[in-house]
């Protein structure tokens, strides 16, 4: 339950941390260690080198532009939570935020790091690919922007390249009513199922997490008015989702977590 | 891989300490086997117990999920800084007279997580309270009277 020995090298800018990770291929990147270094504590992590970037002030910026919220690979889930800003902008980002975790794990875990995990099960994934949003990458060969529906590839999988940095997200700023909800076994857990419902017009989209490798995101042409017609609805949806045999039981939860969340859509104006 | 030793400043409950540490040690270890603070206890070492939660810049956070070489140019609190000279702290004084212990391992993760919240909310709902308490987990008292502890040291700050 100990770390492997690492060197240890404290970037205090973006270049820093990225000729860092092109002098050394077999590096990982330190920012809020929730996931991390847990891996590194069981040892099925065992980095050469660590390259913290808790220092680098630009990559905690947060901040409105061009009609985008830009989040910094460094700002903090609590951040994200609490931030009038945000709430503004995406509301639904902080009802997800409050989500992640305890407040522990909150003070301290990234969305960058959340991007770079990419556990299936987590809210943040999952709320970029719901809200359309863009991961930017830079490495020392120059930076690239990949929509967050292509970057996250499957479990734990992503398009991140080798010698590149999660340098921020941006989510477009939408006229859309979106919601959320998970079902979780305890507070803070991982969630076994959640969903993000977007009511845009008649129609919108659901993106369920929780369920298979990645976050999906289905269209959803006119939301019917009843909720028994939304079931119906839901449930064929969940039915052409790619599930492993033994998360069957999740399309039940599936269709309740979507239901809750069009609800929380509905009252958010 | 050789495992170097750097040499880090800590500051920890208000005084500097200088060490020799291994990058790969976390900070609940640091404190314990280089300060020589043992108040914080390490019980998961993966960041699902709670019990080795110490307060860096004032807010909670799991010291087994952070490097000890992290926690330089900040503070660090740990149960030793939230306890009086002589005596208890009043939350400290509400957990024994509410009995919000009883093997004691989870306890200072519990106080510093409490004290965090009654530093920026002086008086917590219950509801707040237990969603504070949530990362914290303990196997003996169920909960209860960890919460009506809390509930009865609202507002009385942290004492001298």
């Amino acid at each position: 339950m100990k770390p492997a020995a690492f060197q240890y090298f404290r970037a205090s800018t973006t270049d820093e941390a990225l000729d860092r990770l092109a002098q050394h291929p077999g590096s990982k990147v330190l920012a809020g260690g929730q996931s991390l270094v847990p891996l590194m504590n069981f040892r099925l992590s065992r980095p050469d080198v660590l390259i913290d970037i808790n220092g680098v002030a630009d990559l905690g910026r947060l901040a409105i532009e061009d009609g985008e919220l830009r989040i910094g690979a460094l700002v903090r889930h609590r951040q994200l939570a609490e931030s009038g800003d945000v709430a503004g902008a995406v509301p639904v980002l902080p009802l997800a935020a409050k989500h992640i975790g305890h407040w522990a794990i909150r003070n301290r875990g990234t969305i960058g790091g959340s991007v770079a995990h990419a556990d299936p099960a987590s809210e943040l994934p999952a709320a970029l690919v719901a809200l359309q949003g863009t991961v930017v990458l830079r490495s020392a060969r120059g930076e690239r922007r990949v929509a967050a529906e292509e970057f996250f590839q499957g479990f734990f999988n992503t398009d991140l390249g080798e010698g590149e940095l999660i340098v921020e997200v941006r989510i477009p700023i939408s006229k859309s009513r979106f919601g959320f909800n998970e079902v979780v076994r305890r507070p803070g857990d991982f969630a076994l199922v959640g969903a993000y419902v977007e009511r845009s017009g008649p129609g919108g989209s659901v993106t369920w997490f929780g369920l298979g490798g990645r976050p999906e995101r289905l269209l959803v042409d006119a939301w019917p008015q009843d909720a028994a017609g939304r079931g119906t609805l839901l449930e064929e949806l969940v039915e052409g989702l790619p599930l492993d045999v033994s998360e069957d039981y999740k399309r039940a939860m599936a269709v309740t977590v979507a239901e809750r969340a069009y609800q929380q859509a509905e009252g958010e104006k | 891989m050789a495992d170097e030793r750097v040499e880090v400043v800590l500051r920890v409950n208000g005084r500097d300490h200088r060490l020799e540490v291994s990058p790969r040690w976390t900070l609940s270890d640091v404190l314990r086997h280089q300060v020589g603070l043992t108040g914080t206890h390490v019980g998961c070492e993966q960041g699902v117990c709670g019990a080795c939660t110490v307060l860096l810049d004032g807010e909670p956070v799991r010291s087994c999920l952070i490097f000890g070489v992290q926690a330089e140019g900040h503070n660090v609190t740990t149960v030793e800084g939230i306890t009086p000279e002589s005596g208890l702290s009043p939350l400290q004084e509400a957990f024994r007279k509410h009995h919000a212990l009883q093997c004691g391992y989870c306890t200072p993760g519990m106080l510093l997580t409490a004290q965090a919240l009654l530093d920026r909310e002086p008086n917590p709902s219950e509801e707040t309270i237990r969603e504070a308490l949530t990362g914290n987990l303990c196997r003996c008292t169920g909960y209860q009277f960890i919460v009506d502890a809390v509930m009865a040291a609202r507002g009385q700050g942290r004492g001298a």
